[in-house]
C-alpha cells in the first residue's frame, strides 16, 4: 500500500516539488526571503522601499561606490557598478528615485561572493540613483545623481 | 522558449568573474503600443547563479532592468573547467537555465 501511495506521488509530483521548491525559495540561501518581493517593487519612495525590504533608516555610507555615466544619453541602457567596502555586505539593491517604481534590482550577496555587481537598467528622467546595502541587521545607502537626456521609459 | 544567454565564465586572480547578456524583451507595462493600447509586463523576476552546487548570487529583478539584460559578479571558490550555471524565472513563470565553463 504504502510503496503504491509513493511511487504515484513520484510520478505525479517530482518536478511539481522542484517546482514548488523554487517557488517557496528553498532553493536558496535564505529560505526566509520570498521569492519576488512584490511590495517592494511597487514602492514609490525610498522609505517605504526600504521598509518593504525589511529594513528600516539606512545610514548614508562613501563605504558603497555608486560607477556610472553622470550623463547618460539613454536612459534605456545606463550602466551601473555598485560595490560595497561595508563588512558583511549581505545584499545590494539599485533604486532610482524618479522611476515609476523605485526599486530595480536587489542582488543577494552570499558569502564568497564579492559585494560588486555590474548591471544596467533603465531611467524614466535624469534622477537620484540609490544603492541600498544590507549588512547584519543594518542598512546603508549612498546616492548620486544621474542625468539622462533621453528617457527609458516613454511610449 | 527564450533564447540562450550568453555566459563568459573567467578566472581574475583567485576570483572567478562571470559576465551574463540575457535575451529578455524586460517589459515595464508602462508602455504604450502604436495603436495607444499598454503593452504588457513581461520581465525577468529571479536571477539564480550556482557554481558547484553553492548559490553564488540571487537576484530578484523589477521592469527596470533594461532589455536584453546585462549582469556581472565575482566570486571566490571557483577554478577552470568548474562549471556556473545561470537560471532566470519571469513573471510569465517562462524561464531558462544555461551553463558555462570557468576558463
Amino acid at each position: 500500500m504504502h510503496s503504491g501511495r509513493r511511487k504515484a506521488l513520484q510520478g505525479a509530483g517530482g518536478l511539481a516539488v522542484m517546482g514548488l521548491m523554487a517557488a517557496a525559495g528553498l532553493l536558496r540561501p535564505t529560505a526566509a526571503r520570498a521569492e519576488w518581493n512584490k511590495e517592494a517593487f511597487t514602492t514609490k519612495s525610498f522609505a517605504d522601499a526600504v521598509k518593504a525590504m525589511g529594513g528600516s533608516q539606512p545610514t548614508e555610507s562613501h563605504d558603497i561606490l555608486i560607477n556610472s555615466p553622470d550623463i547618460a544619453e539613454n536612459g534605456a541602457v545606463v550602466p551601473f557598478t555598485i560595490s560595497s567596502k561595508v563588512p558583511n555586505t549581505q545584499s545590494i539593491a539599485l533604486l532610482v528615485e524618479k522611476n515609476p517604481n523605485i526599486l530595480a534590482a536587489d542582488f543577494e550577496i552570499p558569502q564568497g561572493t564579492e559585494p560588486w555587481i555590474n548591471t544596467r537598467v533603465k531611467m524614466g528622467q535624469t534622477s537620484r540613483v540609490i544603492a541600498l546595502v544590507k549588512a547584519g541587521d543594518k542598512y546603508y545607502y549612498n546616492a548620486k545623481e544621474v542625468k539622462v537626456t533621453l528617457g527609458g521609459c516613454g511610449g | 522558449m527564450a533564447d540562450p544567454m550568453k555566459i563568459r565564465a573567467r578566472m581574475e586572480g583567485d576570483l572567478v568573474e562571470v559576465k551574463v547578456l540575457m535575451a529578455h524583451e524586460m517589459e515595464t507595462g508602462l508602455r504604450k503600443d502604436s495603436s495607444g493600447k499598454l503593452v504588457p509586463a513581461w520581465f525577468i523576476q529571479n536571477v539564480t547563479a550556482t557554481c558547484n552546487g553553492k548559490t553564488v548570487l540571487a537576484a530578484e529583478w523589477g521592469p527596470a532592468v533594461s532589455k536584453n539584460p546585462f549582469l556581472s559578479f565575482r566570486f571566490r571558490g571557483g577554478k577552470p573547467g568548474d562549471k556556473v550555471a545561470i537560471s532566470w524565472v519571469d513573471n510569465h513563470g517562462d524561464k531558462r537555465t544555461d551553463e558555462a565553463t570557468i576558463s
